[in-house]
């Protein structure tokens, strides 16, 4: 039992990840320090090598755009009162989906393959989705439980069919053959060399549109559309759904399929923008980031853009930071990450009180 | 001596809302102490002020005579305040015994503590006659027995003081009345207690003394023994209110929903509904009687869609309702609507902003956005609209549903359904928890709703209630109907043995 703590709106959604974000750099830092390296060095080389360069912020931006879908995936099915953990698998299929649709339809100029490649990855994602979030709606099986055990189906499925079906013949690799070209979406350094503006290369490119329009578009469904509050209604008071004549179960399924579909848009960005093949792996844990993505944007598609963009800046400047501080191994990094997600996350509550506290102070103090 | 309680110049706002302005309350030691006021008047946030739960803005509160800083609920009970809320905080599946030792276990291995609990709950239970088996499990103790829990619990914590917050809105009248011997057992023992109600006649049974809270304000305390009902709920309101609304003799017309033998069996397999036969014509209001438990709710969601029956038949304006296409969807197009009994479980979303809970059922009228997008700024106006027109206080439609008082929630759902034209309104405890100025409101609304020629199914456990609005009664009992009178034709003791099942032809 204990108080309600209500912040207001600009304290609960900007005060106080800003504050879990401090403190986990903070710890952070202390562990740098305590292995013997300089925690301000080891910021600069964080900042400098996915801030710094044109090039370090094109990563950064390459990951961000992959934390953004997995992270929408995860907040959609949040609001329904759903925790789907399985945005790894989905992304897996859906990087399926995208090899079957490309490398079967070559024939077709880009201007169509790549609309169909996009909907080959979130029909297959959202199929992957839509299983788990069945088997929650008619059977109660828990979906935590189930879409953790689709995350190795699908990593099972892909080594088998890589190795064994879709495999080139004469290649050693456990991977597709390239996609066809016109397949590709374009680099941004490609994109804007057209307008004349030249800028480093590197892995970004268009899809970041893509998943900027996706933020947009969730927000759309989720608090402005009649499906996104029949969504809120299921995941806030299912009474009240099941009074309100909004089924409960055909919401889940739906906002499963709607998941799925958006971790599809890691596949998109991995493959059709940067490696142009289907190969193991290349969802490399994404999928699980998207849960603190979304936890740390309070499943808000704005707080999601900057908790991604975060993300992005560790992940980026972490693999600088580990090549230039070589004491400072990508583990450390990892480490650095998992501060992170357990102040965003796990500790949350915490912050929320001391700044309710702070809050409570500084406007006795006015009066 | 000192008073047990002192608050001095309380003040709290919350945003715009000014809950509670200079408030200034003593309570004696040893006194039963009311407080009574409209929805919204800031009853519960001064409670929430004095245990903790909130932090006052300016003030002081004096407990026994000292200074105290009570900052969290634990501050309280250190002091020695016990509450006991409205939503109960206890733990289903565990006993009666580990809930009392929840939070005050007393060492690693819980066995020596357990002991210790036992030992005191005998005495407890002993000097205050209060009954209860303390290896049952929570969640299958009746409402009753679950606050009798809540009251052990602070009883436990040595609460000198105890407050309730409309302890008895959940309770059948037995209960209330069991309530109301332990509160007086702990007078008698000397304890101090705060009692929040809107029922005056409540008031006027147990309390010394009464206070009177009107818009954030105390406007008065006084002497229960010289003073009246009439007199305190025009302190309240700040006007005269009628305490019973009148009605017209009406002859009701064609019948609108018409049941036959419809039962309906739970998720556990036992029977809630048993041969119900009803007819609710144009026009009419019929009032089930009964106390709460006998099915009364499962009957209204059952005709509402909202649950399967098993058996039976339903017509609506004439036409069949084949159970396969039965479901509050079509209930609700056809123009069946429903009041649900439990406001904050079902008829709201207490997470959505207030115009979202406002459409809460008709999210699919096209007039509400357009194409799959809704429009805010139209739903906005028009509860704005409609919160004027009900008099809902504060009138922000952006507001969380969940920071409205109770009685201004439930006119926020009967806003939404009553001006939906129904043809037919099924209504459950409309008034639970709604203070008399807005009792009288709403009673006035449903009168003028049966008057245009609405049939209106109403579901009450206040008898007076369904005494004063029904033009006929139906009793239930055991999921059964156990009889039908017309409202001038029945008296409290008659419709008291129906709904103990002591049926006509039993008679
Ligand atoms: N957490 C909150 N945030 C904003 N406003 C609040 C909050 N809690 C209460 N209020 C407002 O403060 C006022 C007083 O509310 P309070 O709950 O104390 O009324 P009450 O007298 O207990 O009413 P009721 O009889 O309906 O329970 C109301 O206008 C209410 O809307
Ligand atoms: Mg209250």
């Amino acid at each position: 039992m204990s108080a309600p703590i209500d912040l207001p709106k600009w304290a609960d959604t900007i005060v106080v990840p800003a504050v879990s974000v401090v403190a986990a750099f903070l710890v952070a830092g202390l562990v740098v320090l305590s292995i013997g390296e300089n925690p301000l060095t080891a910021t600069r080389w964080l900042l400098q090598g996915s801030l710094g360069t044109g090039e370090g912020l094109g990563f950064t931006l390459f990951y961000m755009t992959d934390f953004i879908f997995v992270g929408l995936a995860v907040a959609v099915a949040y609001h329904a009162g759903l925790f789907n953990i399985g945005g790894e698998g989905q992304a897996t299929l859906a990087g399926l989906g995208v090899a079957l649709v490309l490398n079967n339809l070559t024939f077709l100029p880009g201007f169509l393959l790549i609309p169909l490649g996009i909907l080959g990855a979130a029909a297959f994602g959202a199929a992957w989705a839509a299983i788990p979030g069945y088997l929650q709606a008619k059977r109660g099986s828990h979906i935590v439980i189930t879409t953790i055990m689709f995350n190795w189906l699908a990593s099972v499925l892909i080594v088998y069919l890589l190795v064994n079906v879709l495999r080139e013949p004469q290649s050693m690799n456990p991977e597709t053959r390239a996609f066809p070209e016109q397949s590709y979406i374009p680099f941004m350094h490609d994109a804007l060399a057209v307008f004349g503006i030249k800028v480093p290369a590197s892995q970004l490119n268009l899809t970041l549109f893509l998943a900027l329009a996706a933020c947009y578009g969730v927000w759309l469904l989720i608090y402005r559309s009649r499906l996104g509050y029949a969504i809120r209604v299921v995941g806030s008071n299912p009474t009240a759904a099941v009074y309100a004549g909004i089924s409960p179960a055909r919401v889940i399924v739906i906002a499963m399929v709607i998941s799925g579909a958006l971790a599809g848009g890691l596949a998109v960005n991995e493959l059709m923008g940067y490696q142009h093949r289907l190969l193991l792996e290349f969802t490399a844990g994404y999928g699980f980031v998207g849960i603190a993505v979304a936890l740390m944007g309070r499943a808000h598609p704005v707080g999601i853009i900057l908790a991604s963009l975060l993300f992005g800046i560790l992940y980026q400047g972490g693999a600088e930071l580990a090549f230039e501080q070589p004491a400072i191994t990508r583990d450390m990094v990892v480490v650095i990450g998992g501060i992170i997600i357990l102040f965003a996350g796990a500790l949350d509550g915490l912050f929320r009180r001391l700044v309710a506290r702070m809050l409570m102070r500084s406007s006795m103090a006015r009066a | 001596m000192s008073p047990a309680i002192q608050l001095s110049a309380i003040n709290k706002s919350f945003g715009e809302v000014h809950a509670n302005k200079d408030v200034n309350l003593v309570v004696e030691r040893g006194t039963i102490h009311g407080i009574v006021g409209e929805n919204g008047a800031g009853k519960s946030t001064l409670m929430s002020i004095l245990y903790g739960f909130y932090e006052a803005d300016s003030g002081e509160i004096q407990v026994g005579g000292k200074p105290v800083a009570i900052r969290s609920p634990a501050d309280a009970i250190h002091v020695g305040i016990g509450m006991v809320h409205q939503h109960f905080m206890l733990v289903e599946p565990l006993t009666v015994v580990e809930n009392v030792m929840l939070g005050a276990e007393g060492g690693v291995l819980l066995r020596g503590g357990e002991a210790k609990v036992r030992a005191e709950l005998a005495r407890l239970s002993r000097d205050y006659g209060l009954e209860i088996d303390v290896n049952a499990t929570v969640g299958d103790l009746s409402v009753g027995l679950q606050q009798r829990v809540e009251i052990l619990k602070a009883l436990y914590r040595g609460a000198d003081i105890l407050i309730l917050d409309e302890p008895t809105a959940v309770l059948t009248p037995p209960e209330a009345d069991a309530l109301f011997e332990l509160l007086r057992a702990l007078k008698e023992q000397g304890k101090t207690v705060i009692l929040i109600t809107h029922k005056l006649r409540e008031i006027m049974a147990i309390t010394d003394r009464v206070s009177v809270m009107r818009r954030g304000e105390m406007v008065a305390t006084v002497e229960t023994a010289n003073t009246s009902p009439p007199e305190l709920a025009e302190l309240m309101v700040g006007r005269r209110v009628l305490l019973r609304v009148e009605k017209e003799e009406r002859t009701p017309g064609v019948p609108l929903l018409e049941v036959e033998n419809l039962s309906v069996i739970d998720h556990r397999g036992v029977q809630r509904v048993a041969d119900v036969s009803l007819t609710v014509r144009a026009g009419e209001i019929v009032g089930i009687a009964g106390v709460a438990g006998n099915g009364q709710s499962e009957l209204l969601e059952a005709l509402a869609g909202m649950r399967q029956p098993v058996v039976g038949t339903m017509r609506f304006g004439g036409q069949e309702i084949r159970f396969s296409e039965h479901n509050p969807h079509r209930m609700r197009q056809l123009g069946l609507l429903h009041v649900p009994e439990d406001r904050l479980r079902m008829g709201l979303v207490p997470a959505f902003q207030a115009f979202e809970s406002a459409v809460l059922g008709f999210t699919d009228e096209p007039q509400l956005g357009r194409g799959p997008i809704l429009d805010h700024d139209r739903m906005v106006a028009d509860l704005a609209a409609k919160m004027e027109h009900y008099d809902v206080r504060p009138p922000a439609p952006r507001l969380k549903t969940s920071k409205f008082s109770g009685g201004n929630q439930q006119k926020i759902v009967l806003a939404r359904e009553i001006e939906r034209s129904p043809k037919v309104l099924l209504v459950g405890q409309p008034t639970r928890g709604v203070d008399i100025g807005a009792i009288e409101f709403i009673h006035r609304r449903l009168i003028a709703l049966r008057d245009a020629g609405v049939g209106i199914l109403l579901v009450s456990v206040e008898l007076d209630e369904i005494m004063n609005l029904s033009d006929r009664i139906l009793t239930m009992c055991g999921g059964h109907i156990t009889g039908e009178r017309k409202a001038s034709e029945t008296n409290e003791q008659d419709l008291g043995l129906l709904m103990a099942g002591v049926t006509d032809e039993a008679a």
